[in-house]
């Protein structure tokens, strides 16, 4: 009983949106790690593509609700995903067609690639406001709460309330299903093998007959799900407001780096590294401690490392620290 | 023949000057976190100028034109250029601005002294400004935010709440109202148990909620913008069932918030600059039927227009020089009250060399360097609305 407070207090603040944020990162991660995988380029429009996913999901909920389609407690937002990722699909094969592979005839080096995606971000970036505008969009409806701090507090008798939101909920539950599908794929399925095959050594994937042009198109359709699902995700989560995407890029390269780029695991670990650092290492642990330490003794400061003021300073640090102790990544990817 | 034209020539440029088309530069934060008060802003500032054009009583005639220009409230090299742009391009006589504490002290110091313009703001309320150097070309229908700690430390007493939770908006605005509240509910006793900084525009307040949640305290002032990060970090507090009362300075104060919110804002309470006197109504009143739906600071920016054309009058001129000495004149006693939809009137009592006291919308009382003396509108938020408690 003792235990379970500071449990609760824990879980509440930091485990739980440590957890989702994580989900979240490491989704957005496997789409960039895909990209650089395949493609060998840092895609740095992925910000934006997640945005833009997010964006074509967020303008179907908004009809499907006018037209009074629900869901009942779950988000209508899960209905209109599959029309989201098909559009989003769609947008970055035309990208793809128009943009990157005109650098691939040139075989272009990867920082052509680069600052070609950049471009592109500026490009989906105008895009998103001229279409939606720039404002925040709140498109969650449906139940908000698996249960809330209150129902918690009664259903335990603690002291401390724990809350546990339907978007964190269905983030984390579809993070694992996503991530299960794409790791069945790319290790079962003939598609996803000539993939890792294509990865790991261009050359002699092209001379056992694999096709380049569906590899690459392969690998475009899968970030663009996982942009699309990772973003609307977030948007549920928190809000859909096109420049926070632009912001999460950061914590999604680091996440990816981390990890090791072109490693779909790393991806993961990555994810969740980063997010729990960022959320870990900016918590004040007073009252937490205040119930472990004798009675009393509780801390008279915050026990507060850093101020949440550098949240995005703890991803530059690791990812400073893992490139300079271990290029690689945890997960042995590429360098960069 | 020369001479003829010469003198033609000559009387054409006097009528000119004297019923001149005088341009006002209207610079507030279209775009940015406040973006959802400053429509009804800026019309209500254009509504006293449609009203001082049609009375056709302004330095014989004149029509005043409005030039709005984007402060974005938050970036100071943008709102800089843009009242640049309306001082040397569009040659605007004074301005109606800015909005944000930051970016109007940007376009104090960078534009306005440097060229001599006059600047009203209708909403900057860092206490800095009241001691910053401004060649006495700057004004505030506003109070200063030393005011406001004040006034929020005393409904903190009335309530009987001892310990409160402190977050305010990363810049000028959020640092100066924050560090008024402090002073002044310490000193009245009150503890606070944290004073957190959070930035605008992020996605998640989770981690910044968490902080504030191991503190303490029986509600969290959030000194910060209801289109932004203030909004983020209650919808966060909420959630996760760290706070469920809120104290709303004025950034805070709009109708979109319980709105967005919903029911869990109930029982949340705040202040606004705002006045009981006869003048708020009458400004409701013709905001609403010029379709302007008046919301926080749209009264103040009614009379931060009108005040300086009321000066202009006064001094007979529209140059900011000439004008400047005038504003303290008319916004004060003695002289005829003037409430909103009298500007007429007053153009003419000024004109025949009568004196004014500029009552308007929000019973303007420029104290000190030129700053409104401070009555704020206590505010409740019951049934997913603002409402009035009382005034203070």
């Amino acid at each position: 009983m003792e235990l379970l407070n500071p449990l609760a207090l824990l879980g509440n603040f930091l485990i739980i949106p440590g957890l989702t944020y994580g989900c979240q990162l490491a989704l957005g991660a496997l789409g960039v790690t895909l990209i650089y995988g395949i493609l060998r380029f840092s895609n740095f429009a992925h910000g934006e593509t997640m945005a833009l996913g997010t964006m074509a999901t967020l303008l179907v909920t908004l009809w499907l609700q006018s037209a009074g389609i629900s869901l009942g407690p779950l988000p209508t937002a899960l209905l209109a995903l599959p029309v989201g990722i098909a559009i989003c699909i769609f947008f970055t094969l035309a990208t793809d067609r128009l943009v990157y592979r005109f650098y691939r005839r040139q075989k272009s080096t990867p920082v052509i690639f680069l600052i070609a995606s950049l471009g592109v971000m500026f490009l989906y970036n105008g895009l998103i406001r001229f279409i939606v505008g720039p404002g925040d969009r709140i498109f969650t409806d449906g139940e908000r709460f698996i249960f809330t701090a209150r129902e918690f507090k009664e259903m335990t008798g603690l002291r401390e309330g724990m809350a546990f939101k339907t978007t964190q909920g269905i983030t984390i539950v579809v993070t694992i299903v996503i991530v299960a599908l794409l790791f069945w794929f790319l290790t079962r399925t003939r598609t996803g093998k000539s993939m890792r095959a294509y990865s790991d050594n261009e050359d002699l994937a092209l001379l056992s007959g694999i096709s380049p042009d569906k590899v690459v198109m392969v690998a475009w359709i899968l970030t663009a799900v996982l942009a699309t699902i990772a973003g609307t995700l977030y948007g549920l989560d928190k809000s859909f407001k096109p420049f926070t995407y632009l912001q999460i890029l950061l914590p999604i390269f680091a996440a990816a780096i981390v990890g090791g780029l072109g490693s779909p695991l790393g991806a993961i670990a990555g994810g969740f590294v980063i997010a729990f650092s960022e959320v870990a290492l900016t918590f004040a642990y007073k009252r937490v401690l205040g119930y472990l330490l004798p009675e009393g003794q509780m801390p008279e400061g915050l026990v507060q490392l850093l101020s949440t003021d550098y949240k995005f300073a703890v991803s530059f640090a690791i990812l400073v620290i893992v490139l300079l102790v271990r290029p690689t990544g945890i997960f042995r990817g590429q360098t960069i | 023949m020369k001479k003829l034209l010469l003198a033609i020539a000559a009387s054409a440029c006097a009528t000119v000057a004297s019923a001149e088309d005088i341009k006002i530069g209207v610079v507030l934060g279209f775009t940015g976190p406040i973006e959802s008060l400053t429509p009804a802003m800026g019309a209500s500032a254009e509504l006293a100028m449609k009203e001082v054009t049609e009375s056709g009583k302004l330095l014989d005639g004149s029509k005043v034109e409005s030039v709005r220009g984007d402060s974005t409230c938050v970036d100071s090299a943008a709102a800089t250029a843009a009242a640049e742009r309306l001082i040397t391009s569009d040659k605007v006589s004074a301005i109606m601005g800015a909005d944000c504490s930051g970016v109007t002290g940007a376009i104090l110091q960078n534009v306005a002294r440097p060229n001599g313009v006059v600047m009203v703001s209708p909403s900057a309320t860092s206490p800095a400004l009241s001691t910053a150097e401004d060649d006495d070309l700057f004004f505030r229908t506003a109070p200063s935010d030393a005011r406001q700690g004040q006034v929020i430390a005393d409904i903190l007493n009335d309530k009987g709440i001892k310990s409160v939770a402190m977050t305010y908006t990363n810049n000028d605005y959020g640092k100066g109202l924050a560090d008024s509240i402090q002073s002044n509910f310490e000193a009245s006793g009150g503890e606070i148990t944290i004073s957190a900084a959070h930035e605008d525009g992020k996605g998640d307040y989770s981690a910044e909620v968490g902080a504030l949640a191991q503190a303490g305290g029986e509600v969290l002032i959030v000194a910060g913008y209801l289109d932004q990060g203030g909004k983020g970090v209650i919808q966060a507090s909420l959630d996760t069932g760290a706070f469920d009362t809120f104290v709303l300075p004025d950034g805070m104060i709009g109708d979109s918030l319980p709105v967005a919110i919903g029911d869990d804002l109930n029982g949340s309470f705040g202040t606004v600059p705002g006045t009981d006197s006869q003048g708020a109504e009458i400004f409701d009143k013709l905001a609403k039927d010029a379709g302007i739906t008046p919301d926080a600071f749209s009264g103040e920016s009614y009379d931060a227009a009108a005040l300086i054309m009321l000066a202009m009058q006064a001094a007979g001129s529209t140059s900011s020089a000439d004008f400047k000495a005038k504003v303290m004149e008319v916004a004060n006693a003695p002289g005829e009250e003037i409430l909103p939809g009298e500007l007429g009137k007053a153009l003419e009592i000024l004109a025949g060399g009568g004196e004014i006291d500029y009552v308007g919308a929000t019973a303007v009382e420029l104290v000190g360097s030129g700053e409104s003396a401070g009555n704020y509108r206590e505010i409740l938020v019951e049934d997913g609305k603002n409402t009035t408690a009382k005034f203070r």
